[in-house]
């Protein structure tokens, strides 16, 4: 289908592009990579009077190192991501579950921050951003604040960005040494998740010192599972007491059921897909 | 309406496109280039794969406004001088199409493939082409052919591979 008419504008900084959507009021949406947006677009779930591009404004695209920090653009690409060095040394749960988005097209222009102010619970970097500790930097006409990932994700397709708010970067703290892991179960078309678990492990002398596991689709946001965490902790890395702790992974959540899974089918899920995970991550 | 500057398999054009206008309906509509096919409404089968600064893009989920500046490679710009791609060589050699609706799509994205990973395995090629659907299920000989071509387009190999891997460039 066609999509409805929209008039669009490009703006080439930060401040022209906060400027522009607080002109274009409560129907102006911002197009980041346009993955999700413009297949909505297409199918008229939408229907904005005006898309504000923010494919004109270099200062959102790149990965930089900024102390204990890796600070990503919220502009980059999936495929960036992937192939950058700094990501795959200190961030590598974030190539890892990267890698699975989608497709190599869809790759090349979705966008890590699009995704993130998309926050479709099914989408599958909202639960690293959580379990990593992710910092978000959303910029306004009074300049910017920071979020942590733990108050982002508000509801359903809802996050911590305010009306003529733009996410403009993405600030991860190192996981240096720590083992990784995406664990996804999906349909084989377009790659969504019915149930992915993102789990970081810092193995000590054989035994779990840190753990950090985010949820995908267990809810209408992305989930950290603090009882598994927890539970993890001062563990060997074998099967049978992963497993242990892995049960402790549906505390705290709502799956849904939709015509791929039905909750009590993504709790069991959940449960193996998790001890999967953390045991990949130990390595 | 919006102008959109841009080359297309080697020529530059100019028009004035409605900001709504998906980049898939410039190419077939206005520029007459329908060796780019529509083949779902969703994202999902890639039919319509053309390559935007080198790199493989769903046409169907990209506005022509957002490729003003920019180059595009399509199935029809792939030939040079009246000779195929060695990647269309290797589809028809291999017998890489039944229907042949996804071939378009299958060797853009194909080509670009192999700019990332020039010799890929058969599950490389598989996940290579995941974002591409063929409703014949005839995916075996597609991967046949992708590795065919893989082969002939080496640096060395005795195939003539003269222009076109550089017009490919996918990837990158």
């Amino acid at each position: 289908m066609i999509p409805s008419k929209f008039d669009y504008v490009k703006p080439s900084s930060v401040a022209d592009a906060v400027a522009a959507l607080q002109q274009g009021g409560e129907d102006a949406k911002i197009l980041a990579g346009g993955q999700s947006l413009i297949p909505v677009l297409r199918l008229r779930l939408a229907t904005p009077s005006v898309l504000i591009d923010l494919g004109g404004i270099p200062e959102l695209r790149g990965i930089r190192e900024d102390g204990d920090r890796i600070v990503i653009g919220a502009m980059t690409a999936y495929h960036d991501i992937i192939r950058d060095d700094l990501v795959k040394q200190h961030v590598t749960l974030l190539a890892q579950a990267t890698e699975t988005v989608a497709d190599n097209q869809v790759r090349h222009r979705g966008t890590l921050g699009g995704s993130l102010a998309h926050a479709d619970p099914a989408g599958d970097l909202g639960a690293v951003a959580l379990a990593l500790d992710a910092e978000l930097v959303i910029a306004g006409a009074d300049g910017s604040r920071t979020v942590p990932a733990s108050d982002f994700f508000v509801d359903y397709f809802t996050t911590a960005i305010g009306e003529g708010e733009i996410l403009t970067e993405i600030r991860f703290p190192k996981y240096t040494g720590w083992g990784s892991h995406y664990e996804k179960f999906n349909r084989t078309a377009q790659a969504w998740s019915m149930v992915a678990i993102a789990a970081a492990i810092r193995v000590e002398g054989g035994s779990i010192a840190e753990a950090r596991v985010g949820l995908t689709n267990m809810g209408t946001t992305p989930i950290r599972a603090t009882g598994v965490e927890q539970a993890l902790v001062g563990q060997p890395a074998t099967a049978d007491a992963v497993r242990a702790a892995a049960d402790r992974v549906t505390e705290g959540t709502s799956a849904p059921s939709d015509a791929d899974a039905a909750a009590d089918y993504r709790e069991h899920l959940a449960k193996v897909l998790t001890g999967r995970a953390v045991l990949a991550a130990a390595g | 309406m919006a102008q959109v500057r841009v080359t297309v398999d080697g020529v530059e054009y100019a028009d004035d496109v409605e900001p709504r206008t998906l980049l898939v309906h410039y190419l077939r509509e206005r520029l007459g280039k329908t060796g780019t096919l529509v083949g779902c409404d969703t994202s999902n089968c890639g039919a319509c794969t053309v390559h935007l600064n080198g790199q493989s893009v769903k046409s169907c989920s990209v506005l022509a406004v957002q490729v003003d500046g920019a180059e595009i490679t399509t199935i029809e710009g792939i030939a040079r001088d009246g000779k195929l791609h060695p990647m269309q060589e290797a589809f028809n050699e291999c017998h890489a199409l039944q229907c042949g609706y996804c071939t378009p799509g299958m060797i853009m994205q194909a080509i670009d493939l192999l700019g990332d990973n020039p010799d890929p395995n058969e599950q490389e090629v598989r996940e290579g082409i995941e974002g591409n659907l063929c409703r014949c299920t005839g995916y075996q000989n597609i991967v046949r052919a992708v590795q065919s071509a893989a082969a002939k387009m080496k640096p060395g190999s005795t195939a003539d591979t003269q222009s076109p891997v550089s017009v490919a460039g996918g990837g990158e």
